[in-house]
């Protein structure tokens, strides 16, 4: 059967008559939840960089009023100057929304939902209603956070991780409402969640096209699996103490108060028992995509397709044993301390695994450099400064001295933003023209790849320098500090390589927004893969296909010998192909 | 301003800056190796007309080779540091006759106990605390406690003799911090933590507060002095003099 | 004429460290006038010394080694930082004008000046910071909502109150030993003294009133004082070493 019988076969565009609130507002199409989270994500990026943009104000140039400073009222900049309460609420607050809204959201909410449906061969997800109330629950969890930031005493101000005591006693942070919308948001967003884990772990397992074995589905579906996992074990942890946060904080329970018979403690090994595997949720995703765009790009089969999928379940199995790591000098039991060293230099080991595999699919490629292939690499060779920094931190004498440094912001940066970010950047693109119909701008998408490249570089590179000199987190002024003061022209470079960085992503935002009215029409298959999603049209419809296609090999079948074209999608029946025995499982 | 560690003021700086120093070693080697690779992979194998990809699902072999090293490495980078850890942090690593100092953290400043003449530290109660008057809470029924001398935000110490540290707070999670001692503990509210180290080089150090620990976390600063033997009993006797003196207006 | 004497009265005696007795906001013209002195019995006790050196730029203001002043007992036998406010006798519905000027509290030298003063509900409170560094103000109301922030270089912040409290507590967070406390009232009635010992209470309607003197050491002595129209009356009260 020749490919486009086979594809008009697959696709009938069927009578869709659904009103405008149901098609585009509430609705229970993957597709368009997916979208839905996109804007979402994409707002709360631009939040979190406006957050950004204050707090490296602030720290190249204390003391000094703030362009635009005078416009926020007198509870948050006096005279233009930063106030230190709004400092630590701009730190709290920029952590909880990149995390959170911006590269949880966008890595899962977006790509999730839009992707596995089409990469299985499904119609939609298994439970189309739970995946809109997913949608929904994380739109109240945005709009709580984002209004915190406005009531009375301003946004919660104990960092995004929210240690207690300090944010159960409103006496001692000096923010009362909005510390109790942070923990009412969180819990939303759990809900939200486990939601969206629960459809994107049943529709993996249940609704895979015929022919698509557990071995044939693309790694970026391997990796959302594994991540909603991870997600539904460790959210709930999160939520629960984010219960047990905002009843210490309104009905005056004490599982944090040491004065009552609690444990301030008590709230670390909770948020880190989920803090960890959620930074495993955070980067999962994006290794999947980067897998995708790496042997797309390279017009070669992913380098050990089997070790990838066995690293990606070993960074996750590991990822439950290691969150005492952000604990070494809490005041745990020190042998902790040994135990933890131990798992967590081990996580180290698939993640390189699966840095040398993207190696060896870039090794003898015939390497393509389009936005998103250009972004793929970024995230291999950041992610790789980000992970070996890791290293110096699992070494638990040596982190007893850059614990709660600027070390440490560096490492944050460059797995998420170096890594989870740039993934972002090469998967938005990518999957653009399926999502819209439109191609974005290449030539935009590599000025804008180069030039976040190098400002991202000269903004978080020299952190691990004034971390290595003991330069504290969250601080208001370094210069109260004597061994800090030689520091601040560094402080002053990095700010400045931020504002650079954060005018660049202009570049990105109005190639994304431009390209939706005037962008290329995209055809089927701009980029010549093989995933199931190529072979529907761009925008995908309603649906997706009238019979699901039929699917004969693994999705990363690049110049495959005895096949003209360089790439080999997985539905084209070869002439040497068998039709599978039976459908992997059923439930369209 | 240096590019790399603070300088060295205590017998932990040097193991731990050679771990450091070890740790760069080794990533810095798979830093270039990864890299550089990278580099040359891009431009090697850039697409070219006419070119094709060489068609491989993988080789079992390097797949083992590249898991055993980062594996075997990162076993013996841990055994080869627990030995540390378990000297500086583990509960039997205080020595005997470390001098014992007691620091108290609260929102916003250190409060810093000396044992006085007797070399005691006299207890401490929550209950007793009084702003001013009593900021450590010294149970002054306690003869232990009855020459404590407490300073605020001044940490002195003899050079050259363990000092083991009793960390306290009064309200929220707090963390000392001193950079050229390599030295970190967490002070944590209804916990008595004792963290020790041995100073090496006389000169004027700083504390800083190493948790967020509300508003005015970044100014929770204390001066640290490392006097001779000599200078420290001088200081202590000076100040034990003074609080006598300070009784009256 | 009385009233910008008074005014200007207010915004003079709020400055820097209390000079005088420092009279309520807004007096009726007809109104009685009850003063006194408040007078100490006994050895005053030392007040505990500061330890400001590490904080150069307010331990630079001091000449001699400041002492927290507790127990500030003056030269003529009179007790400096008592506050004195008319408890009971005002009609019961009674209301008001709430001064447009704010009472001003000022951070300099690391102390509070003044120590200890009366504001009423709903005026502005200007919390001043003349030392250029970071203090952190928290009040520690009970009856009116607790605040806390912080000045990390010269400003002025403003605040009100809601609620009756006497009295509320200051505190700075980054200097312990920096205190004052505040009589939040629904009347003018009140007086804090300074370094004469003397308090005046101006504009009083006539009737009988129960005066009470607070001190932060040394707890509360009250005076029942019968006022006619525009007469003026003495009550001095007298605190007692323990």
């Amino acid at each position: 059967m020749s490919t486009v019988a086979a594809t008009a076969h697959a696709v009938h565009a069927h009578h869709d008559d659904r009103s405008f609130v149901r098609k585009y507002v509430f609705s229970t199409d993957h597709k368009i939840i997916g979208i839905q989270f996109l804007f979402l994500s994409l707002f709360s990026l631009l939040v979190g960089g406006v957050l950004a943009m204050q707090i490296r104000w602030q720290e190249g140039f204390p003391g000094q009023p703030m362009p635009g400073g005078k416009l926020l009222p007198e509870t948050m900049a006096s005279g233009g100057v930063l106030l230190p309460e709004y400092y630590i609420e701009l730190v709290t607050m920029h952590g909880t929304f990149m995390v959170f809204f911006a590269i949880m959201l966008l890595l899962v909410g977006v790509y999730a939902n839009f992707l596995i449906p089409l990469k299985l061969g499904a119609h939609d997800m298994a439970f189309p209603r739970i995946n809109m109330a997913s949608f929904w629950s994380a739109f109240v969890a945005g709009i709580l956070m984002f209004a915190s930031m406005f009531v009375p005493e301003g946004a919660a101000r104990a960092g995004w991780t929210m240690y207690t005591p300090l944010s159960a006693r409103h006496d001692l942070s000096g923010s009362s409402l909005g510390q109790e919308l942070w923990s009412i948001s969180i819990i939303f967003f759990g809900l939200s969640s486990v939601l969206g884990s629960l459809n994107y772990i049943s529709t993996v397992i249940n609704n895979r096209a015929p022919g698509m074995t557990w071995f044939r589905m693309p790694l970026s579906v391997w990796a959302l699996f594994i991540t909603a996992i991870l997600g539904l074990l460790a959210v709930p942890v999160l939520a629960g103490a984010a219960i047990m946060l905002l009843f210490e904080q309104i009905l005056g329970t004490h599982f944090f108060d040491p004065g009552a018979g609690g444990q301030a403690l008590l709230w670390q090994h909770l948020f880190w028992f989920f803090g960890h595997p959620e930074v495993y949720i955070l980067i999962l995703p994006a290794m999947g995509m980067v897998s995708d765009l790496v042997a797309n790009g390279s017009r070669k089969p992913i380098f050990g397709y089997h070790s990838m999928v066995f690293a990606i379940c070993g960074i996750a199995f590991l990822g439950w044993i290691v969150w005492g790591h952000h604990m070494f000098v809490s005041g745990m039991n020190p042998t902790l301390g040994s135990t933890f060293m131990v798992s967590t230099l081990l996580i180290a080991v698939p993640s390189a695994i699966k840095v040398f595999n993207w190696m060896g699919t870039m090794w003898r490629g015939n390497i393509q450099f389009h936005t998103p292939m250009l972004n793929a690499i970024g995230f291999v060779a950041m992610f790789t400064i980000g992970g070996l920094s890791g290293i110096f931190m699992a070494a638990t004498p040596l982190d007893m001295f850059i614990h709660d440094t600027y070390f440490i912001v560096a490492h944050l940066h460059y797995v998420l933003f170096g890594g989870s970010l740039f993934a972002i950047f090469g998967a938005i693109p990518y999957w653009y023209p399926k999502m819209f119909g439109r191609l974005m701008s290449d030539r935009w998408g590599k000025v804008h790849f180069y030039l976040t490249f190098l400002f991202y570089n000269l903004t978080f590179f020299p952190m691990h320098i004034t971390g290595m000199a003991g330069h504290m987190r969250r601080i208001y002024d370094p210069t109260v500090y004597d061994f800090l003061k030689p520091y601040q022209p560094m402080n002053e470079f990095i700010s400045i390589s931020a504002f650079l960085l954060f005018a660049t992503q202009i570049i990105f935002f109005v190639n994304f927004w431009w390209s939706l009215f005037k962008g290329e029409k995209a055809p089927l298959n701009p980029w010549h893969d093989n995933g199931l999603e190529w072979t529907l049209p761009s925008p995908a419809p309603h649906g997706n296909w009238e019979t699901p296609p039929t699917v004969y090999r693994g999705p990363y079948e690049f110049s495959a010998p005895g096949v003209s074209e360089d790439y080999l999608p997985q539905n084209r029946k070869l002439p040497t192909d068998r039709e599978p025995a039976l459908a992997p499982a059923h439930g369209d | 301003m240096t590019w790399w560690l603070p300088p060295q003021a205590s017998t932990f700086a040097a193991p731990i800056d050679w771990m450091f120093t070890a740790i760069l070693i080794i990533t810095g080697i798979t830093f270039v190796l990864v890299e550089v690779g990278l580099v040359y992979f891009v431009i090697a194998y850039r697409n070219r007309p006419g070119r094709k990809a060489f068609y491989t699902h993988g080789n079992t072999r390097a797949e083992v080779i590249w898991t055993a090293i980062p594996a075997v490495t990162m076993v013996i980078l841990g055994l080869s540091s627990n030995g540390l850890w378990v000297k500086i942090k583990g509960r039997n690593s205080v020595p005997a006759n470390a001098y014992p100092i007691g620091v108290h953290a609260k929102q916003f400043e250190w409060w810093f106990t000396y044992p006085g003449a007797d070399g005691k530290l006299g207890r401490v109660s929550p209950e007793l605390i009084q702003e001013t008057v009593n900021p450590t809470g010294l149970d002054r029924s306690d003869p232990a406690a009855q020459d404590d001398i407490v300073i605020r935000n001044q940490l002195h110490v003899p050079v050259g003799r363990p000092v083991v540290v009793t960390l306290t707070s009064e309200d929220v999670i707090h963390s000392f911090y001193v950079p050229q001692f390599r030295v970190r503990q967490d002070a944590v509210p209804g916990m008595s933590i004792r963290v020790w180290f041995e100073a090496t080089v006389p000169g004027t150090y700083e504390v800083g507060c190493s948790q967020l620990c509300g508003m005015s976390h970044y100014k929770m600063r204390a001066r640290v002095f490392v006097h001779t033997q000599a200078e420290y009993d001088a200081w202590l006797q000076q100040e034990a003099a003074k609080a006598k003196g300070a009784s009256t207006s | 004429m009385r009233r910008i004497g008074s005014v200007a009265a207010i915004g003079a005696g709020f400055l820097v460290c209390a000079l005088g007795s420092t009279p309520g906001a807004e007096a009726a013209l007809d109104g009685a006038t009850v003063t006194g002195k408040v007078k100490f019995v006994g050895k005053a006790p030392g007040n505990p010394a500061i330890d400001m050196s590490e904080e150069a730029k307010c331990a630079a203001k001091y000449t001699t080694p400041p002492h927290e002043p507790i127990v500030q007992v003056n030269a003529n036998g009179t007790l400096a930082n008592v506050f004195v406010y008319v408890k009971t006798g005002l009609p019961a519905d009674a209301k008001y004008p709430t001064p447009a000027t704010p009472v001003e509290i000022d951070q300099n030298g690391c102390l509070y000046h003044p120590r200890v003063f009366g504001i009423m509900v709903g005026q502005t409170l200007a919390i001043k910071n003349s030392d250029g560094i970071l203090h952190n103000i928290k009040a520690l109301g009970k009856k009116n909502r607790p605040f806390n922030i912080s000045q990390p270089v010269s400003m002025t912040t403003n605040r009100s109150f809601t609620a009756v409290e006497v009295m509320l507590p200051f505190a700075c967070n980054v200097h312990g030993w920096m205190h004052a406390f505040a009589g939040v009232l629904p009347h003018p009635f009140f007086s804090a003294t300074g370094t004469d010992g003397s308090y005046s209470i101006k504009g009083l309607p006539p009737g009988t009133y129960t005066i009470e003197a607070w001190h932060e050491k040394y707890g509360t002595q009250t005076a029942t004082v019968t006022v006619k129209a525009a007469e003026a009356k003495t009550a001095d009260l007298t605190f007692t070493a323990k």
